[in-house]
Protein backbone atom coordinates (compact mmCIF):
# COMPACT_ATOMS: atom_id res chain seq x y z
CA UNK A 1 0.00 0.00 0.00
CA UNK A 2 3.04 2.43 0.65
CA UNK A 3 4.27 1.56 -2.89
CA UNK A 4 0.86 2.71 -4.32
CA UNK A 5 1.03 5.54 -2.74
CA UNK A 6 4.40 6.77 -3.12
CA UNK A 7 3.79 6.66 -6.72
CA UNK A 8 0.53 8.36 -6.29
CA UNK A 9 1.72 11.17 -4.50
CA UNK A 10 5.17 11.54 -7.15
CA UNK A 11 2.81 11.01 -9.92
CA UNK A 12 0.24 14.88 -8.11
CA UNK A 13 3.84 16.37 -7.41
CA UNK A 14 4.60 16.30 -11.55
CA UNK A 15 1.13 16.78 -11.82
CA UNK A 16 1.31 19.86 -10.42
CA UNK A 17 4.17 20.87 -12.74
CA UNK A 18 1.51 20.00 -15.93
CA UNK A 19 -0.59 22.36 -14.18
CA UNK A 20 1.33 25.49 -14.00
CA UNK A 21 1.84 24.97 -17.74
CA UNK A 22 -1.52 24.33 -18.04
CA UNK A 23 -2.75 27.36 -15.88
CA UNK A 24 -0.42 29.84 -18.22
CA UNK A 25 -2.65 28.35 -21.66
CA UNK A 26 -5.70 28.67 -19.64
CA UNK A 27 -5.52 32.33 -18.61
CA UNK A 28 -4.40 34.03 -22.08
CA UNK A 29 -7.34 31.36 -23.62
CA UNK A 30 -9.58 33.15 -21.02
CA UNK A 31 -9.29 36.52 -21.40
CA UNK A 32 -8.28 36.74 -25.38
CA UNK A 33 -9.48 33.54 -27.11
CA UNK A 34 -6.26 33.15 -27.80
CA UNK A 35 -4.49 29.54 -27.97
CA UNK A 36 -1.30 30.75 -27.23
CA UNK A 37 1.44 28.47 -29.12
CA UNK A 38 4.02 30.41 -27.24
CA UNK A 39 3.42 29.49 -23.47
CA UNK A 40 6.16 26.68 -23.43
CA UNK A 41 8.68 29.09 -25.46
CA UNK A 42 8.10 31.57 -22.90
CA UNK A 43 8.90 28.95 -19.92
CA UNK A 44 12.07 27.82 -21.89
CA UNK A 45 12.57 31.91 -22.32
CA UNK A 46 12.29 32.19 -18.31
CA UNK A 47 14.94 29.75 -17.76
CA UNK A 48 17.25 30.68 -20.11
CA UNK A 49 17.29 34.33 -18.70
CA UNK A 50 17.25 33.22 -15.04
CA UNK A 51 20.77 31.18 -15.85
CA UNK A 52 21.61 34.13 -17.70
CA UNK A 53 21.51 36.65 -14.86
CA UNK A 54 22.73 33.53 -12.26
CA UNK A 55 26.21 33.71 -14.99
CA UNK A 56 26.40 37.63 -14.71
CA UNK A 57 26.69 36.61 -11.14
CA UNK A 58 23.43 38.36 -10.03
CA UNK A 59 22.31 37.15 -6.64
CA UNK A 60 19.37 35.13 -7.01
CA UNK A 61 16.56 37.37 -5.74
CA UNK A 62 17.87 39.98 -8.49
CA UNK A 63 17.99 37.25 -11.28
CA UNK A 64 14.50 36.19 -10.73
CA UNK A 65 12.76 39.94 -10.10
CA UNK A 66 14.94 40.57 -13.72
CA UNK A 67 13.79 37.15 -15.44
CA UNK A 68 10.25 38.45 -14.38
CA UNK A 69 11.22 41.76 -16.14
CA UNK A 70 11.84 40.03 -18.92
CA UNK A 71 8.32 38.19 -19.50
CA UNK A 72 7.32 41.53 -18.57
CA UNK A 73 8.39 43.03 -21.47
CA UNK A 74 7.70 39.75 -23.88
CA UNK A 75 4.23 40.08 -22.24
CA UNK A 76 3.72 44.04 -23.75
CA UNK A 77 5.65 43.70 -27.06
CA UNK A 78 3.01 40.61 -27.55
CA UNK A 79 -0.04 42.70 -27.05
CA UNK A 80 1.09 45.47 -28.48
CA UNK A 81 2.97 44.35 -31.30
CA UNK A 82 1.45 41.52 -32.64
CA UNK A 83 -2.09 40.87 -31.20
CA UNK A 84 -3.56 44.35 -31.56
CA UNK A 85 -3.18 44.66 -35.16
CA UNK A 86 -4.96 41.14 -34.99
CA UNK A 87 -7.66 43.11 -32.73
CA UNK A 88 -11.08 41.28 -34.12
CA UNK A 89 -9.82 38.74 -36.70
CA UNK A 90 -10.47 34.91 -36.78
CA UNK A 91 -9.04 32.94 -33.92
CA UNK A 92 -6.89 31.05 -36.41
CA UNK A 93 -5.01 34.36 -37.24
CA UNK A 94 -3.95 35.22 -34.00
CA UNK A 95 -2.86 31.40 -33.19
CA UNK A 96 -0.96 31.39 -36.17
CA UNK A 97 0.49 34.31 -34.71
CA UNK A 98 1.31 32.58 -31.52
CA UNK A 99 3.25 30.49 -33.58
CA UNK A 100 5.24 33.09 -34.69
CA UNK A 101 5.85 34.53 -31.83
CA UNK A 102 6.99 30.80 -30.54
CA UNK A 103 9.64 30.75 -32.60
CA UNK A 104 10.73 34.30 -32.36
CA UNK A 105 11.33 33.74 -28.57
CA UNK A 106 12.93 30.18 -29.54
CA UNK A 107 15.37 32.34 -32.21
CA UNK A 108 15.99 35.19 -29.77
CA UNK A 109 16.95 33.07 -27.15
CA UNK A 110 18.90 30.83 -28.97
CA UNK A 111 21.09 33.70 -30.38
CA UNK A 112 21.26 35.68 -26.99
CA UNK A 113 22.03 32.06 -25.03
CA UNK A 114 23.09 29.28 -27.64
CA UNK A 115 22.01 25.80 -28.11
CA UNK A 116 23.72 24.07 -25.19
CA UNK A 117 22.14 22.50 -22.44
CA UNK A 118 22.13 24.74 -19.38
CA UNK A 119 22.22 24.00 -15.50
CA UNK A 120 19.90 25.48 -13.68
CA UNK A 121 20.08 25.43 -9.34
CA UNK A 122 18.91 28.08 -7.40
CA UNK A 123 19.98 26.71 -4.12
CA UNK A 124 16.96 24.00 -2.96
CA UNK A 125 18.53 21.01 -1.85
CA UNK A 126 17.14 17.82 -3.21
CA UNK A 127 17.11 15.67 -0.61
CA UNK A 128 15.39 12.08 -0.43
CA UNK A 129 13.78 10.91 2.61
CA UNK A 130 11.21 8.72 3.09
CA UNK A 131 7.71 9.04 5.31
CA UNK A 132 5.87 5.69 6.48
CA UNK A 133 7.78 4.12 3.84
CA UNK A 134 6.90 6.53 1.33
CA UNK A 135 10.05 8.21 -0.75
CA UNK A 136 9.74 11.75 -1.23
CA UNK A 137 11.97 14.65 -2.22
CA UNK A 138 12.39 18.04 -0.74
CA UNK A 139 12.97 19.47 -3.99
CA UNK A 140 9.81 18.63 -5.29
CA UNK A 141 7.73 18.91 -2.40
CA UNK A 142 8.96 22.68 -2.12
CA UNK A 143 7.86 23.30 -5.76
CA UNK A 144 4.70 21.81 -4.90
CA UNK A 145 4.68 23.90 -2.19
CA UNK A 146 5.27 27.26 -4.29
CA UNK A 147 3.13 25.82 -6.95
CA UNK A 148 0.16 25.81 -4.56
CA UNK A 149 1.10 29.44 -3.23
CA UNK A 150 1.26 31.03 -6.81
CA UNK A 151 -2.25 29.29 -7.50
CA UNK A 152 -3.83 30.13 -4.49
CA UNK A 153 -2.60 33.66 -4.99
CA UNK A 154 -3.77 33.86 -8.05
CA UNK A 155 -7.13 32.72 -7.25
CA UNK A 156 -7.68 35.46 -4.65
CA UNK A 157 -6.26 37.91 -6.82
CA UNK A 158 -8.71 37.20 -9.87
CA UNK A 159 -11.42 37.37 -6.92
CA UNK A 160 -10.67 39.87 -4.55
CA UNK A 161 -9.11 42.44 -6.49
CA UNK A 162 -10.45 45.56 -8.75
CA UNK A 163 -7.69 44.42 -11.51
CA UNK A 164 -8.80 40.24 -11.41
CA UNK A 165 -12.05 41.31 -11.74
CA UNK A 166 -11.56 43.42 -14.47
CA UNK A 167 -9.35 40.47 -16.12
CA UNK A 168 -12.27 38.13 -15.45
CA UNK A 169 -14.81 41.00 -16.67
CA UNK A 170 -12.77 41.07 -20.40
CA UNK A 171 -12.50 37.54 -20.42
CA UNK A 172 -16.60 36.96 -20.38
CA UNK A 173 -17.75 40.15 -22.33
CA UNK A 174 -15.36 42.69 -24.12
CA UNK A 175 -17.86 44.81 -25.26
CA UNK A 176 -19.14 44.75 -21.84
CA UNK A 177 -16.12 45.28 -20.13
CA UNK A 178 -15.35 48.67 -22.76
CA UNK A 179 -18.59 49.83 -21.36
CA UNK A 180 -17.42 50.50 -18.14
CA UNK A 181 -14.53 51.46 -18.74
CA UNK A 182 -12.13 48.53 -18.98
CA UNK A 183 -9.18 49.40 -21.49
CA UNK A 184 -8.93 45.92 -23.25
CA UNK A 185 -5.29 45.69 -24.74
CA UNK A 186 -4.19 46.64 -21.24
CA UNK A 187 -6.19 43.72 -19.42
CA UNK A 188 -4.61 41.44 -22.07
CA UNK A 189 -1.16 43.00 -21.23
CA UNK A 190 -1.80 42.27 -17.73
CA UNK A 191 -3.14 38.51 -18.42
CA UNK A 192 0.14 38.08 -20.34
CA UNK A 193 2.36 39.32 -17.53
CA UNK A 194 0.71 37.09 -15.21
CA UNK A 195 0.63 34.29 -17.66
CA UNK A 196 4.48 34.97 -17.96
CA UNK A 197 4.86 34.83 -14.76
CA UNK A 198 3.56 31.27 -14.43
CA UNK A 199 5.53 30.14 -16.71
CA UNK A 200 8.58 31.23 -15.04
CA UNK A 201 7.69 29.32 -12.61
CA UNK A 202 7.36 26.80 -14.31
CA UNK A 203 10.49 27.51 -16.51
CA UNK A 204 12.57 27.41 -13.47
CA UNK A 205 10.83 23.82 -11.91
CA UNK A 206 11.20 22.17 -15.33
CA UNK A 207 14.63 23.68 -15.95
CA UNK A 208 16.05 22.44 -12.96
CA UNK A 209 14.90 19.26 -13.50
CA UNK A 210 15.72 18.56 -16.76
CA UNK A 211 18.85 21.18 -17.27
CA UNK A 212 17.78 24.44 -19.69
CA UNK A 213 17.48 22.93 -22.78
CA UNK A 214 15.29 23.97 -26.04
CA UNK A 215 13.10 20.77 -25.37
CA UNK A 216 11.85 22.87 -22.50
CA UNK A 217 9.68 24.68 -25.31
CA UNK A 218 7.78 21.25 -25.63
CA UNK A 219 6.53 20.94 -22.14
CA UNK A 220 3.95 22.67 -23.83
CA UNK A 221 2.16 19.13 -24.90
CA UNK A 222 2.40 17.66 -21.94
CA UNK A 223 -0.64 20.70 -21.24
CA UNK A 224 -2.60 19.76 -24.47
CA UNK A 225 -3.81 16.58 -22.51
CA UNK A 226 -4.46 18.92 -19.34
CA UNK A 227 -6.36 21.46 -20.96
CA UNK A 228 -8.72 19.04 -22.72
CA UNK A 229 -9.55 17.30 -19.54
CA UNK A 230 -9.73 20.39 -17.64
CA UNK A 231 -11.57 22.63 -20.71
CA UNK A 232 -9.69 24.75 -22.26
CA UNK A 233 -11.28 27.83 -20.74
CA UNK A 234 -11.08 26.77 -16.61
CA UNK A 235 -8.30 27.78 -14.39
CA UNK A 236 -9.65 24.79 -11.47
CA UNK A 237 -9.89 22.86 -14.76
CA UNK A 238 -5.96 23.19 -15.49
CA UNK A 239 -5.49 22.97 -12.11
CA UNK A 240 -7.18 19.31 -11.22
CA UNK A 241 -6.51 18.03 -14.76
CA UNK A 242 -3.08 18.86 -14.25
CA UNK A 243 -3.08 16.33 -11.10
CA UNK A 244 -5.21 14.10 -12.59
CA UNK A 245 -2.55 13.45 -15.35
CA UNK A 246 -0.37 13.30 -13.20
CA UNK A 247 -1.16 10.94 -10.89
CA UNK A 248 -2.77 9.26 -13.68
CA UNK A 249 0.62 8.45 -15.73
CA UNK A 250 2.57 7.68 -12.81
CA UNK A 251 0.03 5.10 -11.93
CA UNK A 252 -0.67 3.70 -15.56
CA UNK A 253 3.28 3.62 -15.84
CA UNK A 254 3.86 1.66 -12.71
CA UNK A 255 1.03 -0.88 -12.42
CA UNK A 256 -0.88 -1.45 -16.19
CA UNK A 257 2.80 -0.74 -17.67
CA UNK A 258 4.51 -4.22 -17.17
CA UNK A 259 2.03 -5.93 -18.56
CA UNK A 260 1.83 -3.93 -21.71
CA UNK A 261 5.29 -3.79 -22.02
CA UNK A 262 6.22 -0.35 -20.26
CA UNK A 263 6.32 2.98 -21.67
CA UNK A 264 2.62 3.94 -21.86
CA UNK A 265 3.61 7.16 -19.90
CA UNK A 266 3.66 9.49 -22.73
CA UNK A 267 0.72 8.36 -24.70
CA UNK A 268 -1.62 8.12 -21.26
CA UNK A 269 -2.76 11.31 -20.84
CA UNK A 270 -3.81 11.45 -24.27
CA UNK A 271 -6.27 8.39 -23.97
CA UNK A 272 -7.78 10.22 -20.47
CA UNK A 273 -7.99 13.00 -22.85
CA UNK A 274 -9.75 11.49 -25.51
CA UNK A 275 -12.29 9.64 -22.93
CA UNK A 276 -13.08 12.72 -21.85
CA UNK A 277 -13.67 14.61 -25.02
CA UNK A 278 -16.54 11.67 -25.81
CA UNK A 279 -18.12 11.99 -22.80
CA UNK A 280 -17.61 15.78 -21.76
CA UNK A 281 -16.48 17.85 -25.41
CA UNK A 282 -15.67 21.23 -23.23
CA UNK A 283 -13.67 18.98 -20.95
CA UNK A 284 -14.40 18.08 -16.91
CA UNK A 285 -15.19 21.71 -16.06
CA UNK A 286 -14.88 24.09 -18.88
CA UNK A 287 -17.46 26.27 -20.03
CA UNK A 288 -20.49 24.67 -22.62
CA UNK A 289 -21.24 26.70 -25.44
CA UNK A 290 -24.88 26.48 -26.22
CA UNK A 291 -25.90 28.26 -29.11
CA UNK A 292 -29.53 28.46 -30.31
CA UNK A 293 -30.39 27.72 -33.76
CA UNK B 1 -38.41 73.68 -14.47
CA UNK B 2 -37.52 75.94 -17.96
CA UNK B 3 -34.59 77.59 -17.27
CA UNK B 4 -31.74 77.33 -19.77
CA UNK B 5 -28.95 74.68 -18.81
CA UNK B 6 -25.95 73.64 -21.25
CA UNK B 7 -26.66 70.59 -22.32
CA UNK B 8 -24.70 67.61 -20.55
CA UNK B 9 -24.30 65.88 -24.23
CA UNK B 10 -24.75 67.61 -27.35
CA UNK B 11 -24.57 65.31 -30.90
CA UNK B 12 -24.16 67.08 -33.81
CA UNK B 13 -25.30 66.76 -37.07
CA UNK B 14 -23.99 62.89 -36.92
CA UNK B 15 -24.16 60.97 -39.92
CA UNK B 16 -23.03 57.14 -40.14
CA UNK B 17 -23.08 54.47 -43.29
CA UNK B 18 -22.59 51.02 -42.67
CA UNK B 19 -21.76 48.99 -46.41
CA UNK B 20 -24.11 51.62 -48.48
CA UNK B 21 -27.36 52.15 -46.05
CA UNK B 22 -27.38 55.59 -44.62
CA UNK B 23 -27.77 54.68 -40.60
CA UNK B 24 -27.99 58.18 -39.36
CA UNK B 25 -28.07 60.86 -41.45
CA UNK B 26 -27.17 64.06 -39.89
CA UNK B 27 -28.93 63.53 -36.99
CA UNK B 28 -28.52 66.42 -33.86
CA UNK B 29 -30.01 66.02 -30.33
CA UNK B 30 -29.16 67.40 -26.98
CA UNK B 31 -29.21 66.07 -23.25
CA UNK B 32 -29.93 68.30 -21.08
CA UNK B 33 -28.74 67.30 -16.96
CA UNK B 34 -31.43 66.29 -15.27
CA UNK B 35 -33.48 65.14 -17.50
CA UNK B 36 -35.33 61.51 -18.37
CA UNK B 37 -34.72 61.78 -22.36
CA UNK B 38 -35.95 58.91 -24.99
CA UNK B 39 -34.93 58.03 -28.16
CA UNK B 40 -38.33 56.11 -29.85
CA UNK B 41 -38.85 55.52 -33.30
CA UNK B 42 -39.64 51.86 -35.61
CA UNK B 43 -37.74 49.40 -35.83
CA UNK B 44 -34.48 50.21 -37.73
CA UNK B 45 -34.44 53.78 -37.58
CA UNK B 46 -31.15 54.09 -35.97
CA UNK B 47 -32.00 54.13 -32.12
CA UNK B 48 -29.37 51.75 -31.03
CA UNK B 49 -26.87 53.21 -33.50
CA UNK B 50 -27.35 56.25 -31.58
CA UNK B 51 -26.23 55.28 -28.12
CA UNK B 52 -23.69 53.09 -29.88
CA UNK B 53 -22.11 56.47 -31.20
CA UNK B 54 -22.68 58.39 -27.56
CA UNK B 55 -20.74 55.65 -26.40
CA UNK B 56 -18.10 55.05 -28.28
CA UNK B 57 -18.50 51.88 -29.84
CA UNK B 58 -19.02 53.24 -33.55
CA UNK B 59 -17.19 56.36 -34.61
CA UNK B 60 -19.56 58.71 -36.79
CA UNK B 61 -18.57 59.19 -40.17
CA UNK B 62 -19.31 63.17 -39.66
CA UNK B 63 -20.93 64.77 -37.05
CA UNK B 64 -19.33 65.80 -33.81
CA UNK B 65 -19.89 64.74 -29.98
CA UNK B 66 -19.73 67.20 -27.26
CA UNK B 67 -19.70 66.29 -23.93
CA UNK B 68 -19.64 68.66 -20.59
CA UNK B 69 -18.72 71.63 -23.11
CA UNK B 70 -15.32 69.52 -24.68
CA UNK B 71 -15.69 68.11 -27.72
CA UNK B 72 -15.12 64.75 -28.18
CA UNK B 73 -11.85 63.86 -30.00
CA UNK B 74 -12.63 61.53 -33.14
CA UNK B 75 -11.07 58.21 -32.51
CA UNK B 76 -11.91 58.37 -28.37
CA UNK B 77 -11.68 54.05 -26.98
CA UNK B 78 -15.08 53.79 -25.46
CA UNK B 79 -13.61 52.27 -22.21
CA UNK B 80 -12.47 56.49 -21.82
CA UNK B 81 -15.45 57.77 -22.66
CA UNK B 82 -16.86 55.17 -19.79
CA UNK B 83 -14.36 56.66 -17.78
CA UNK B 84 -15.31 60.14 -18.47
CA UNK B 85 -18.94 59.00 -16.79
CA UNK B 86 -20.82 57.98 -19.47
CA UNK B 87 -22.49 54.14 -18.31
CA UNK B 88 -24.93 51.82 -20.51
CA UNK B 89 -27.16 48.97 -20.55
CA UNK B 90 -27.30 46.78 -23.75
CA UNK B 91 -30.56 45.68 -25.43
CA UNK B 92 -29.30 41.92 -25.82
CA UNK B 93 -27.90 41.88 -22.58
CA UNK B 94 -24.00 41.88 -21.51
CA UNK B 95 -23.46 40.28 -18.21
CA UNK B 96 -20.51 38.70 -17.01
CA UNK B 97 -22.24 35.58 -16.55
CA UNK B 98 -19.24 33.87 -14.81
CA UNK B 99 -19.43 36.43 -12.20
CA UNK B 100 -22.10 36.79 -9.33
CA UNK B 101 -24.28 39.49 -9.20
CA UNK B 102 -22.18 41.48 -6.23
CA UNK B 103 -19.59 41.13 -9.15
CA UNK B 104 -21.34 42.56 -11.46
CA UNK B 105 -21.72 45.24 -9.68
CA UNK B 106 -18.46 45.73 -8.38
CA UNK B 107 -16.87 45.57 -11.80
CA UNK B 108 -19.71 48.77 -12.84
CA UNK B 109 -17.21 50.26 -9.97
CA UNK B 110 -14.37 50.02 -12.06
CA UNK B 111 -13.46 53.17 -12.48
CA UNK B 112 -14.30 54.61 -9.16
CA UNK B 113 -11.02 52.79 -7.82
CA UNK B 114 -7.81 53.92 -8.05
CA UNK B 115 -5.16 51.90 -6.43
CA UNK B 116 -2.90 50.40 -8.44
CA UNK B 117 -1.80 46.85 -9.19
CA UNK B 118 0.82 46.20 -6.78
CA UNK B 119 -0.86 47.97 -3.99
CA UNK B 120 -4.16 45.84 -5.16
CA UNK B 121 -2.26 42.27 -5.59
CA UNK B 122 -0.56 42.75 -2.02
CA UNK B 123 -3.83 44.36 -0.52
CA UNK B 124 -1.75 47.16 1.33
CA UNK B 125 -4.37 49.07 3.60
CA UNK B 126 -5.06 51.57 1.23
CA UNK B 127 -6.68 48.78 -1.15
CA UNK B 128 -8.55 46.93 1.83
CA UNK B 129 -9.85 50.20 2.67
CA UNK B 130 -10.79 50.90 -1.18
CA UNK B 131 -11.92 47.41 -1.90
CA UNK B 132 -14.54 48.00 1.80
CA UNK B 133 -15.73 51.28 0.82
CA UNK B 134 -16.67 50.43 -2.84
CA UNK B 135 -18.42 46.86 -1.20
CA UNK B 136 -20.64 49.19 1.21
CA UNK B 137 -21.79 51.32 -2.12
CA UNK B 138 -22.13 48.73 -3.95
CA UNK B 139 -24.57 47.42 -1.35
CA UNK B 140 -27.01 50.67 -1.39
CA UNK B 141 -27.55 49.78 -5.00
CA UNK B 142 -28.64 46.29 -4.76
CA UNK B 143 -30.97 48.21 -1.57
CA UNK B 144 -31.81 50.26 -4.03
CA UNK B 145 -33.02 47.93 -6.84
CA UNK B 146 -33.84 45.20 -4.36
CA UNK B 147 -31.79 42.28 -5.15
CA UNK B 148 -30.52 41.61 -2.16
CA UNK B 149 -31.71 38.21 -2.64
CA UNK B 150 -29.93 37.57 -5.27
CA UNK B 151 -26.33 38.84 -4.50
CA UNK B 152 -24.49 35.48 -4.41
CA UNK B 153 -26.20 34.19 -7.67
CA UNK B 154 -24.52 33.84 -10.62
CA UNK B 155 -25.41 36.13 -13.28
CA UNK B 156 -26.13 33.15 -15.44
CA UNK B 157 -28.54 31.50 -13.06
CA UNK B 158 -30.51 34.18 -12.97
CA UNK B 159 -34.12 34.81 -15.05
CA UNK B 160 -33.94 37.37 -18.01
CA UNK B 161 -36.22 40.20 -16.07
CA UNK B 162 -33.39 40.11 -12.98
CA UNK B 163 -30.55 39.90 -15.29
CA UNK B 164 -31.62 43.24 -16.79
CA UNK B 165 -32.06 44.55 -13.67
CA UNK B 166 -28.58 43.55 -12.77
CA UNK B 167 -27.40 45.18 -15.80
CA UNK B 168 -29.03 48.50 -14.92
CA UNK B 169 -26.79 47.86 -10.96
CA UNK B 170 -23.63 47.86 -12.59
CA UNK B 171 -24.46 50.67 -14.97
CA UNK B 172 -25.83 52.63 -12.01
CA UNK B 173 -22.75 51.15 -10.11
CA UNK B 174 -20.46 53.73 -12.03
CA UNK B 175 -22.19 56.60 -10.69
CA UNK B 176 -22.23 57.91 -14.32
CA UNK B 177 -22.74 61.32 -15.45
CA UNK B 178 -25.00 60.68 -18.15
CA UNK B 179 -26.47 57.17 -18.20
CA UNK B 180 -27.58 55.52 -21.28
CA UNK B 181 -30.47 52.24 -21.26
CA UNK B 182 -31.34 50.35 -24.83
CA UNK B 183 -34.91 49.34 -24.21
CA UNK B 184 -34.44 48.52 -20.49
CA UNK B 185 -38.20 47.20 -20.25
CA UNK B 186 -38.06 44.72 -23.34
CA UNK B 187 -39.33 41.00 -22.87
CA UNK B 188 -40.76 42.04 -19.81
CA UNK B 189 -44.12 41.37 -18.44
CA UNK B 190 -46.32 44.40 -17.13
CA UNK B 191 -44.77 44.04 -13.18
CA UNK B 192 -41.31 44.02 -14.51
CA UNK B 193 -42.02 46.74 -16.24
CA UNK B 194 -43.49 48.57 -13.64
CA UNK B 195 -40.77 48.21 -11.43
CA UNK B 196 -38.13 49.11 -14.16
CA UNK B 197 -40.38 52.14 -14.59
CA UNK B 198 -40.27 53.21 -11.13
CA UNK B 199 -36.32 52.65 -10.81
CA UNK B 200 -35.35 54.59 -13.84
CA UNK B 201 -37.87 57.09 -12.22
CA UNK B 202 -36.06 56.92 -8.99
CA UNK B 203 -32.78 57.06 -9.98
CA UNK B 204 -33.56 60.02 -11.65
CA UNK B 205 -35.18 61.85 -8.96
CA UNK B 206 -34.01 60.50 -6.13
CA UNK B 207 -29.89 59.93 -6.95
CA UNK B 208 -30.45 62.45 -9.73
CA UNK B 209 -29.10 60.80 -12.80
CA UNK B 210 -29.60 61.68 -16.44
CA UNK B 211 -30.77 59.39 -18.32
CA UNK B 212 -31.41 58.88 -21.88
CA UNK B 213 -33.29 55.91 -22.93
CA UNK B 214 -34.64 53.78 -25.65
CA UNK B 215 -37.86 52.05 -25.70
CA UNK B 216 -40.81 50.53 -27.15
CA UNK B 217 -43.45 50.96 -24.99
CA UNK B 218 -45.16 54.23 -25.62
CA UNK B 219 -47.18 53.93 -22.25
CA UNK B 220 -44.19 54.26 -20.17
CA UNK B 221 -41.95 56.60 -22.67
CA UNK B 222 -44.93 58.83 -22.25
CA UNK B 223 -44.93 58.67 -18.75
CA UNK B 224 -41.52 58.74 -17.52
CA UNK B 225 -39.59 61.04 -20.14
CA UNK B 226 -39.41 64.69 -20.19
CA UNK B 227 -38.58 65.07 -23.38
CA UNK B 228 -38.22 62.92 -26.34
CA UNK B 229 -36.54 62.47 -30.12
CA UNK B 230 -38.14 60.65 -32.68
CA UNK B 231 -35.88 58.72 -35.32
CA UNK B 232 -37.26 57.01 -38.28
CA UNK B 233 -35.06 55.50 -41.05
CA UNK B 234 -32.18 57.55 -39.61
CA UNK B 235 -33.30 60.87 -39.50
CA UNK B 236 -34.52 62.56 -36.69
CA UNK B 237 -38.44 64.15 -37.63
CA UNK B 238 -39.55 65.03 -34.18
CA UNK B 239 -38.11 66.58 -30.94
CA UNK B 240 -40.41 67.80 -27.99
CA UNK B 241 -42.26 66.83 -24.42
CA UNK B 242 -44.48 63.61 -24.49
CA UNK B 243 -47.72 65.49 -25.42
CA UNK B 244 -46.00 67.32 -28.50
CA UNK B 245 -44.99 63.97 -29.69
CA UNK B 246 -48.68 62.66 -29.14
CA UNK B 247 -49.68 65.19 -31.29
CA UNK B 248 -47.26 65.41 -33.96
CA UNK B 249 -48.30 64.25 -37.80
CA UNK B 250 -45.04 63.08 -38.64
CA UNK B 251 -44.65 60.53 -35.71
CA UNK B 252 -48.02 59.43 -36.26
CA UNK B 253 -47.39 59.07 -39.77
CA UNK B 254 -43.71 57.46 -39.11
CA UNK B 255 -45.69 54.54 -36.65
CA UNK B 256 -49.31 54.23 -38.33
CA UNK B 257 -47.94 54.43 -41.71
CA UNK B 258 -50.19 56.96 -43.97
CA UNK B 259 -53.89 56.29 -44.60
CA UNK B 260 -54.86 56.18 -48.03
CA UNK B 261 -51.81 57.43 -49.55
Amino acid sequence: MAFFFEVLINGLLVGIMYSLVALGFALIYKASDVFNMAQGAMSLLAGLALVGFLEMSFPLWLALLCTVGVMIILAYSTVFFILKPLVARPPLMLFMATFGVMYLVEGIGQSIYGTQAKGLSIGIPEISFEIQGILLNTFDLTFAGLAAVLVAGLVWFFQKTRTGRALRAVSDDHEAALSVGIPLLKAWAVTWVIAGIVATVAGVAWGTRLGVQFSLGYIAFKALPVLIIGGIDSIPGAIIAGLIVGAGENLAEVFIGPYVGGGIQTFFPYLIALLVLYFKPYGLFGKEIIERV
Amino acid sequence: MNEKKEPILRAENISITFGGLKALDRVSLEINPGEIMAIIGPNGAGKTTMLNIINGFYKPDEGRIIFEGKERPKKMKPNLIAAQGIARTFQNLALFTGMSTLGNIMVGRTMLMHSNIFSQALYWRFSQKEEIEHRAAVERIIDFLQIENIRRTPASMLPYGLRKRVELARALAAEPKLLLLDEPMAGMNLEEKEDIARFVLDANEELGYTIALIEHDMGVVMDICDRIVVLDFGEKIAEGTPDEIKADPKVIKAYLGEAGG
